[in-house]
C-alpha cells in the first residue's frame, strides 16, 4: 500500500515538544526500549541484532584471511558494509546500496575504528602478508526512525561475540585450527544521534517525527568519554550552542547506552557459559 | 575412506539424526515487520528467512503495471553472513534464477486479476542458509501474502525431497543437498494438489522420481498445517467470535 | 453438497466453504458450484450467501464511502490523494472548489497542498480507473488542528460497532470530535498527546481484541481509567 511520507501530524508533534514531551509520551532525550540478541546467525563468526522500538537491525561479522593494507602491514582489516533491504521500508529501493546506506556504513566504520573497538594488531598473522579481514555486514530489517544508534550498538555487540579460528604459522605455512578464540575488544564505542526539529533536540525519533527532523548529528563516544566520530546529516543546520549541547547529550546518553550494552552482553554470556565461566 | 561423505548411517539415521521421512523443526511467525503490508519469518532447521510483502499498490512507474491484472515481483537475496564463505552482496545468477522460480511458484495461487494496475512486491532475505532456502522462501512468502490480506486460490507450501546414499529422503539439509545424488524441490497448492514448483538436480529412475514426488506432496501437506497454524497464532486467540454490522 | 464449514469459523485461502446452490460473496471464488475462501478470515453464511470477513487486509474503495485522505501532489486539473488503499485517488478541482480556477494564474496550493488531510466521499471507482473523490458535501473538506491515526481497515466495522455503538460511546466519553474514515483512518480534533495516546490505546485494544465479546465495555473502562490521569 502506498505510505505517504508527509508530516501530517505536525501540530501534534510540535505541540508536544513545546510541552517538553513527545507525542508518544517519552521525554526528548529518552530512547524506546532497547533489546539485544547475540549470536543469532550460526554461520557468521559473530552476530547481533538490536531493536529500538520498531527499529530492527542485524549485524553479521565474517572473518577471512587476506592481505593487509600497505600502510598498516601488521594490522588486520575492518570493512563495514550496509544493506537497506526493501522489506525494512517502502522508501528503500531494491538495488545496490544508495548514498544513505553507504553513509551509514562509513560512519559506523569511523566510529568503530577511532573508538578503538578492536585491537587490529591482534589480527595480524604474518606482517605484510596475511592478516584477518573482518567483514561487518549491516542489515537494516525494519526502519523505525533512528538507524545510526541501533546499528552502532549492533555492530559493537556483534564484534564482542565474534570468534575467529586460532592460526599457527609454521614456516611460511598458515595452519587454521578448529579451535576458535574471541577478538580482543579494547573499547565499546557507541553513537548518540541528536535530531533537530525547530529549536528542539531529541533522541530516537519515531518515523513520524523523523519526517520533521531538519538536521541530525551523530556522535560516537568511547568509554573514556572522548568523542571519536561525528557526522552531521540532512539539509538543516545547527547553532554552535546546539552542537555543544549535543556533545553533552552524546556523552551522558552514550554512557547509558554502553551500560545497557554491557549488561545485556553479560546476561547473555552468563546464560551461555553458565555461572562457572561467567564474566 | 571413499572420500565421499556418508549421509545415512547403519541405523538409517541422517547426519542431523533425522529419519528418512522426518521434517526439520519448523517455525513460522507472521506480522513481524512494521513497514510492510504482510510479513513472515521462517526457521526451518538452521535456515532462517524473513519475507516482506508490499501491495497491492499502484506503481508510479506506469510501464511496469498491466491494465488487466496485478504484476507480481519477487526478489530473493542472501545476506553476506548467511553462508560459510562470505557472499558478495551483489546479486548472483543463482539469486536471480531463484527469484524467478519462487515468483512463478506463488503466482498461480494469487488472484491477480482482482487488482488491475497494481504491483505486488515480495522481498525475501535469507539471513542464514542451511539447505532448502527456496522451499522455505515459498512457504514463508505465501504466509506473508496471506498476512497482507491478498486474495489467493490457496496457500503454497514447499518441500524439498531427494536421494542420498541410495535412499529417498524428505526435507534436505545443506549437506544432503550438496553431497546427495538428487535434490527435488517441489511446491504445491495443498487444497488443489497442483504443483507450482518442480526442479531437479541429479539422477533418478522414473520410479524413484514418482516416489519422490509423492513424498514431496505429503511433506508439503504437513508444512501447510504449520502455515495455517502460524496465521492463526499471529492473530492471537480466536474464540467466541463476534461479528457485527 | 451443503455447507462445508460452520458459519463464523476461521478459514484460510483455498478452504472449501460450500457446495451447491449458494451465492459467492466477498473474498470468495468459485469453481463450478463450489465456493472457496480467498483470504484468511471468518466465514459467514447467511441466507445462502457466503462472505468471508478478512482478518488482515486493505481498503478497497466503494462509492459512497467517506474516507480520510492525504494530499500527495497535484496535476493541472486535480489533486492526487493517498487513501490508504492500493489505488491512489483523484480529487478534481471541480469536485472541490465552488468556482473554476485558472491554474496558470492562481497557485492551487492555496486551497490544498501536499500533506493536507481531507474528509472526502468516494464518487466513482471501478479498479480500471483511479477512485474519484469529492469534498463537496456536508462536513466534507479539509481537516485542521487535529491528529491523523491510521490503522487496519478491516477493523473499521468493529470500531464503529453495532449501529455506531462503539464509536458513539468513544465520542461521548472523550470530549473531542472524532471522524472515522472507512479506509482505516481516524481524525481526532485534538493535538494533546495524552488524548491522542488514549485514542491510540483504544484502537490497539480494538485491533487486538476485535473478535472477542464485551469489547465496548472494556473500551469504556479503559477510557474511564485513563481519563483520570489526563490533566486538564
Amino acid at each position: 500500500m502506498m505510505i505517504t511520507p508527509l508530516p501530517v501530524n505536525r501540530d501534534l508533534i510540535l505541540g508536544s515538544l513545546s510541552k517538553g514531551v513527545r507525542s508518544d509520551g517519552r521525554r526528548l532525550d529518552e530512547y524506546r526500549p532497547i533489546k539485544f540478541e547475540f549470536n543469532v546467525i550460526s554461520k557468521a563468526n559473530g552476530s547481533a541484532s538490536v531493536r529500538i522500538g520498531d527499529t530492527y537491525v542485524l549485524v553479521g561479522v565474517k572473518a577471512e584471511i587476506g592481505k593487509p593494507f600497505p600502510d598498516t602491514p601488521d594490522e588486520g582489516v575492518l570493512i563495514v558494509n550496509s544493506e537497506f533491504v526493501p522489506l525494512a521500508s517502502p522508501q528503500f529501493e531494491a538495488g545496490p546500496p544508495d548514498e544513505n546506506s553507504i553513509e551509514l556504513a562509513r560512519v559506523i566504520d569511523r566510529g568503530l575504528r577511532h573508538g578503538g573497538a578492536v585491537d587490529f594488531k591482534d589480527l595480524c598473522i604474518i606482517p605484510n602478508e596475511k592478516v584477518w579481514i573482518l567483514w561487518v555486514d549491516i542489515y537494516v530489517l525494519d526502519h523505525g526512525g533512528d538507524l545510526f544508534d541501533a546499528t552502532a550498538l549492533a555492530s559493537i555487540a556483534a564484534l564482542m561475540v565474534t570468534k575467529i579460528p586460532v592460526v599457527v604459522v609454521e614456516g611460511s605455512q598458515i595452519v587454521v585450527r578448529e579451535e576458535k578464540r574471541p577478538l580482543k575488544i579494547v573499547d565499546y564505542p557507541v553513537s548518540v544521534t541528536i535530531n533537530k526539529i525547530g529549536n528542539y533536540l531529541l533522541l530516537d525519533p519515531t518515523l513520524e517525527e523523523l519526517e520533521l527532523v531538519e538536521a541530525r548529528l551523530t556522535m560516537f563516544t568511547n568509554s573514556k568519554g572522548e568523542i571519536c566520530a561525528v557526522q552531521k546529516g540532512l539539509p538543516g543546520a545547527f547553532t554552535y550552542d546546539e552542537v555543544m549541547k549535543s556533545v553533552e547529550l552524546a556523552k551522558s546518553k552514550g554512557r547509558e547506552l554502553r551500560s545497557i550494552l554491557l549488561e545485556s552482553f553479560n546476561n547473555w554470556d552468563k546464560n551461555v557459559r553458565g555461572a562457572l565461566n561467567g564474566v | 575412506m571413499s572420500g565421499k561423505k556418508r549421509l545415512i548411517d547403519e541405523n538409517g539415521l541422517r547426519v542431523d539424526g533425522r529419519r528418512w521421512n522426518e521434517l526439520r523443526p519448523l517455525k513460522i511467525e507472521v506480522g513481524i515487520l512494521s513497514n510492510v503490508d504482510g510479513s513472515a519469518r521462517i526457521i526451518q532447521g538452521k535456515t532462517h528467512i524473513l519475507v516482506g510483502v508490499y501491495g497491492p499498490r499502484e506503481s508510479f512507474a506506469k510501464h511496469v503495471s498491466l491494465p488487466d491484472r496485478s504484476v507480481v515481483r519477487c526478489r530473493y537475496r542472501m545476506a553476506p553472513f548467511s553462508v560459510e564463505e562470505r557472499k558478495s552482496p551483489a546479486p548472483s545468477r543463482r539469486e536471480i534464477e531463484l527469484s524467478k522460480v519462487i515468483r512463478e511458484a506463488l503466482e498461480p495461487a494469487i488472484l491477480v486479476e482482482e487488482f488491475p494496475r497494481t504491483i505486488i512486491d515480495i522481498f525475501i532475505e535469507v539471513l542464514e542458509a542451511d539447505g532448502g532456502t527456496r522451499c522455505a522462501s515459498i512457504t514463508a512468502a505465501s504466509v506473508a501474502l496471506a498476512d497482507a490480506g491478498i486474495p489467493m486460490k490457496d496457500l503454497v507450501a514447499a518441500c524439498a525431497v531427494g536421494k542420498a546414499d541410495g535412499k529417498l529422503i524428505v526435507d534436505l539439509s545443506d549437506m544432503e543437498d550438496k553431497y546427495g545424488e538428487a535434490d527435488v524441490p517441489v511446491a504445491i497448492m495443498p487444497n488443489k494438489n497442483i504443483i507450482t514448483l518442480l526442479q531437479m538436480d541429479g539422477t533418478l529412475t522414473s520410479d524413484e522420481f514418482n516416489a519422490l514426488l509423492q513424498l514431496a506432496m505429503k511433506g508439503c501437506k504437513r508444512i501447510h498445517e504449520v502455515q495455517r497454524k502460524a496465521l492463526k497464532d499471529g492473530f492471537g486467540e480466536i474464540k467466541n467470535l463476534v461479528l457485527e454490522e | 453438497m451443503g455447507e462445508k464449514v460452520r458459519s463464523r469459523s476461521i478459514v484460510f485461502p483455498g478452504d472449501l466453504i460450500a457446495e451447491g446452490s449458494f451465492r459467492a460473496g466477498a473474498y470468495t471464488y468459485t469453481e463450478g458450484n463450489k465456493i472457496f475462501s480467498s483470504v484468511f478470515g471468518l466465514c459467514e453464511i447467511k441466507n445462502r450467501v457466503v462472505n468471508i470477513i478478512p482478518l488482515q487486509g486493505f481498503y478497497i474503495p466503494r462509492v459512497g464511502d467517506n474516507v480520510i485522505g492525504v494530499i500527495i501532489d497535484n496535476s493541472p486539473t486535480s489533486w492526487q490523494v493517498d487513501i490508504n488503499s492500493p489505488y491512489i485517488a483523484v480529487l478534481q478541482f471541480s469536485d472541490a472548489l465552488s468556482k473554476p480556477v485558472d491554474v496558470a494564474r492562481e497557485d492551487i496550493r492555496r486551497y490544498l497542498k501536499s500533506g493536507d488531510v481531507i474528509l472526502a466521499e468516494v464518487i466513482a471507482f471501478d479498479k480500471l480507473r483511479s477512485p474519484l473523490l469529492s469534498i463537496k458535501g456536508k462536513d466534507l473538506g479539509k481537516l485542521e488542528n487535529g491528529t491523523l491515526i491510521t490503522f487496519s481497515p478491516v477493523k473499521v466495522p468493529r470500531l464503529i460497532g453495532r449501529r455506531g455503538s462503539m464509536i458513539n460511546m468513544i465520542k461521548k466519553e472523550l470530549s473531542c470530535k472524532i471522524i472515522m474514515g472507512r479506509n482505516g483512518r481516524i481524525w481526532i480534533s485534538s493535538t494533546d498527546p495524552q488524548i491522542v495516546n488514549l485514542v491510540r490505546k483504544i484502537i490497539s485494544l480494538v485491533e487486538e481484541e476485535s473478535h472477542l465479546p464485551g469489547l465496548t465495555d472494556k473500551v469504556k473502562s479503559l477510557i474511564v481509567k485513563e481519563r483520570g490521569n489526563i490533566d486538564r
